[in-house]
């Protein structure tokens, strides 16, 4: 076991878990931040996407112990109000089904409009790739980031 | 408007009462119709214990209506939809209505089930008259307080008004009078060509509460002394356990306890939801998931054979010798298929495939329990909480009154969750513990322990004459576990000489429903036969198609009554997709175009599909889909189910395949299970429904089945090849 103090959403929490413990984990169960869903475990669904810095992180597999000082952002943290325009585009475009997966969507979908304000439909494909939707809303979520990406631009 | 009565002989579909604190409460019959004459007679024949005030509608002081919905929530939406129902007939803003999850009740629900796309079907009736009938009593109310006629009292957005003193008030200020009413014997419902809600599209009422990651689904359960369950189960079906070294993992960090444990005793009352129980695994609890997962890894187990222990390609034989083979009686057979092949013109032969499929919920199977002498309280995502409710209180030896089942939000159901055999494994297990657990699945136990879509095989075999008319068409299909052919849907009824067969391959890896059962793999396989055959007769296939339809509808051949779909819907979506596809022009230039239509759920779906293929792979640009459900509650997240289904079909087609060898499945995470992605999904679709005011039907499943026929035939155009065996793009299917 080891204390770790994370800066997490823009506050410092300390755990006291195993070096090995993923990120989602120390999430989920020792700082009870639910929002980040576990899928598969082994980073293929993207259901566990966080921020580590600016970049969406598969949390599921990144141990607690490589986390340092970088800055956690997961998707409570992602706005105050709910109002980030990934958010606001998913609500206006009514995106979700079930809604298990959609925290890691729009997680991995507001880290690429921060590193591509506009992307191309290939560049959103490629993005959100690794994140599966068994519900099948692969289409509105590439409809809603388009009207995120132009929300942000005007 | 439409004069409905609210009680028949001495069946009431409609009971008020006083709400404690002020406002009324309005029981009514979920499932009952009291609409038509036939639908009253079949009421009357109903069991009495089928006929049982199960729904109810609150109106609080304030005007806010409450339903208490049986009905859990699995991405379905009926959240919304079931609010927007009553709302209507209510005549209240929707945005007043709310859907309260009623814990399991079986007092006061009956058949507390999501499965089969029924919940707006049946629902549809009972939540109308409840709304008409609280409407009207506050009208009355109103008009007593008021001394005024109540035929003179309109009402608008929750609100009561008469037009000639100028009085007006809130539902809320007339709830508690009106609960002290007579139920009146008929209400008016509305014609649905003046529904103002219904038809319009809402949002999802959970949508901020999803975007938000807010706690809701069972994964996220949380309570005060809960500890973390997980259980290691047989590698492989047909084996059970036979030791294990439990007090080794005993001393890992955060491991309270580790025991072999039997889920199911003998003599145990199962459900058919516990159809693909194990009876005996080993159980570890821990503090945390992650300490949970790495005891999991570590625990020495051995395992003994107890059943055959079965590969894909015992299964593929086995089914190939069942389609060559079997002997078993027609389940319809009508005019003589034989003699027809033997003077037919030209005969066409094809057999398709498909493998076993994982349901794949993206949140894996998980229940909380908390067990102790005094009562059981379980709370988690299922489909089917009556049942687990039965099964509980005969493997806790508990009588039922002390079982209380609360349902969360579910990251998907796809049918997995109707066979609750994880929660009994969770109660089981905190029992033993006496302490709160949550049981959690790995992905790799979710997709090795499943109650799979069963691997299947279907022969076609149809006679054109020398005009190009379908002569004959007979149809031999088996599955494992599943005899799959429905014998009574098309082309039933449209061929004169018609023959059905079904046959079904016991097995022991487990099988049941995943979304849209059988036809998930039937619609496919049909509708490319159908491609095959229009073909041969040369003829285009939507013609083709339309000239079966206008046989069933003009001359039927049989009792039309058999069949059990309507020609004239089914002919309707399949015109109304021609126009809008732009059929005539074909696709655009470079692009390859297929069609396909299927009826389940009481639903009829046509879908024309353009694509190309790139890179060894269908790039499929756009899917036309056109569908006759009904009236629709919600267009917008209506549109958004039949786009699910539409990726969910193409990418289970085109990827996805579980198959196994000696018993154990040779993919348990998505590493090596291929799920259908962003990138691979359509570009486009266009969802168009048809407009005719009918009671609305099934929308949760009904575009998966087609778009596969659709897929293949379009696949077809593109490469000259058919495609007979599902997956069309996967892994290559491991043989022998």
């Amino acid at each position: 076991m080891a204390v770790y103090n994370l800066k997490i959403n823009g506050t410092r929490m300390e755990v006291d878990v195993d070096p090995s413990t993923p990120l989602l984990w120390v999430l989920r169960d020792h700082l009870k931040l639910v929002g980040t869903k576990y899928g598969c475990g082994i980073a293929q669904c993207g259901a566990c996407t966080v921020h580590l810095g600016d970049t969406a992180m598969r949390s599921c597999s990144l141990p607690v112990s490589s986390v340092g000082n970088q800055e956690v952002t997961t998707i409570e943290g992602l706005s105050e109000n709910g109002d980030h325009p990934v958010q606001k585009a998913w609500l206006e475009v009514d995106v979700p089904q079930c809604g298990y997966c959609q925290a890691g969507q729009i997680m991995s979908a507001a880290a690429l409009l921060k590193s591509n304000p506009s992307p191309s439909d290939a560049d959103i494909e490629s993005a959100m790739n690794g994140n599966i939707c068994r519900c099948g809303t692969y289409v509105r979520i590439k409809k809603a980031i388009k009207m995120a990406a132009e929300e942000q631009a005007s | 408007m439409t004069l409905v009565k609210t009680s028949i002989g001495r069946r009431s579909f409609i009971k008020s009462s006083a709400l404690a604190g002020g406002g009324m409460v309005l029981g009514f019959s979920w499932l009952a119709s009291c609409k038509d004459q036939a639908a009253m007679e079949a009421a009357l024949a109903m069991p009495d214990e089928w006929f049982e005030i199960n729904g109810f509608l609150k109106i609080g002081d304030n005007g806010l209506v409450t339903i208490m919905s049986p009905n859990p929530e699995i991405g379905q939406n009926v959240k919304t939809a079931m609010p927007m129902i009553v709302a209507d007939e209510l005549d209240t803003a929707w945005k007043d209505v709310i859907v309260e999850q009623a814990p399991l009740n079986t007092d006061i629900f009956t058949r507390q089930l999501a499965g089969g796309s029924q919940s707006i079907r049946q629902g549809w009736e009972g939540l109308r008259l409840a709304g008409a009938t609280a409407r009207q009593m506050l009208r009355e109310a109103a008009a007593q307080a008021w001394g005024v006629a109540a035929a003179e009292i309109t009402t608008s957005a929750g609100m009561l008004h008469h037009e000639a003193s100028g009085k007006s008030a809130g539902y809320g200020e007339m709830a508690s009078a009106a609960a002290a009413l007579e139920v009146p014997e008929e209400v008016e419902m509305k014609d649905p060509k003046d529904f103002s809600i219904i038809g319009t599209d809402q949002k999802n009422v959970d949508g901020k509460k999803i975007v938000t990651g807010q706690p809701l689904f069972g994964l996220d359960v949380n309570r005060d002394g809960m500890l973390i369950a997980m259980i290691v189960h047989p590698p492989a079906f047909g084996m059970k356990l036979k030791s294990a070294d439990t007090e080794s993992v005993k001393s890992m960090p955060g491991i309270r306890d580790a025991f072999p444990i039997v889920v199911y005793p003998e003599g145990a009352e199962r459900q058919w939801s516990d159809g693909g129980a194990i009876p005996e695994m080993v159980a570890i609890v821990g503090e945390s998931t992650w300490q949970c997962m790495q005891a999991k890894k570590a625990l020495q187990a051995e395992w003994e054979a107890d059943g055959d222990l079965e590969s894909t390609a015992y299964h593929e034989e086995a089914l190939n010798k069942m389609l060559d083979t079997a002997q078993d009686a027609p389940a319809r057979n009508d005019g003589n298929v034989e003699q027809a092949f033997a003077r037919a013109a030209k005969v066409v032969e094809s057999t398709y495939s498909a493998p076993y499929l994982a349901h794949n919920t993206m949140e894996p199977m998980n229940f909380f329990a908390h067990v102790t002498p005094e009562k059981a309280e379980l709370l988690g995502p299922i489909q089917t909480p009556e049942f687990l409710e039965n099964t509980l209180a005969s493997v806790l030896q508990m009588p039922k009154e002390k079982i209380d089942i609360m349902m969360t939000r579910m990251g998907g159901g796809f049918g997995r969750r109707l066979y609750g055999t994880f929660a009994v494994e969770a109660a089981m297990i905190s029992q033993k513990m006496q302490a709160p657990v949550k049981l959690v699945y790995t992905r790799e136990d979710d997709m090795s322990q499943g109650t799979y879509r069963p691997s299947y095989k279907i022969r076609y075999k149809a006679g054109l004459d020398a005009d190009g008319n379908l002569i004959a068409w007979h149809v031999r299909g088996a599955g494992t576990n599943d005899d799959l052919v429905f014998e009574n849907r098309f082309p039933a009824g449209a061929v004169d000489n018609y023959r059905a067969e079904k046959h079904a391959l016991p097995t022991d890896v487990t099988t049941g429903a995943w979304r849209a059962p059988r036809s998930n793999f039937i619609a496919g396989a049909e509708q490319a036969f159908m491609d095959e055959v229009a073909e041969a007769a040369g003829k285009d296939p939507i013609e083709f198609r339309l000239a079966l339809f206008d046989r069933a509808i003009s001359y039927p051949v049989g009792d039309p009554e058999k069949n059990d779909y309507d020609p004239e819907r089914y002919a309707g979506v399949l015109k109304l997709v021609r126009e809008k596809s732009n059929w005539e022009a074909g696709p655009p230039s470079g692009q390859s175009r297929g069609v396909a239509a299927y009826f389940c759920h009481n639903s009829y779906v046509a879908q024309v599909l353009d694509l190309t293929v790139e890179a060894n792979a269908p790039k499929v640009h756009k899917v036309y889909c056109a569908v006759d459900c009904g009236i629709v509650i919600n267009p917008l997240s209506a549109k958004n189910q039949v786009e699910g289904g539409i990726v969910d079909g193409i990418g289970h087609a085109t990827y996805s395949a579980l198959t196994f060898r000696d018993g154990r499945p040779e993919q348990t995470n998505f590493d090596k299970y291929r799920l259908i992605r962003n990138s691979e999904a359509p570009k486009s679709i266009e969802t168009y429904f048809v407009d005719n005011g009918i009671d609305p039907t099934g929308l949760g499943e009904p575009s998966l089945p087609p778009v596969q026929g659709a897929l293949a035939n379009a696949l077809y155009r593109a490469t000259g090849n058919r495609y007979y065996e599902q997956p069309f793009f996967g892994e290559r299917r491991i043989i022998g």
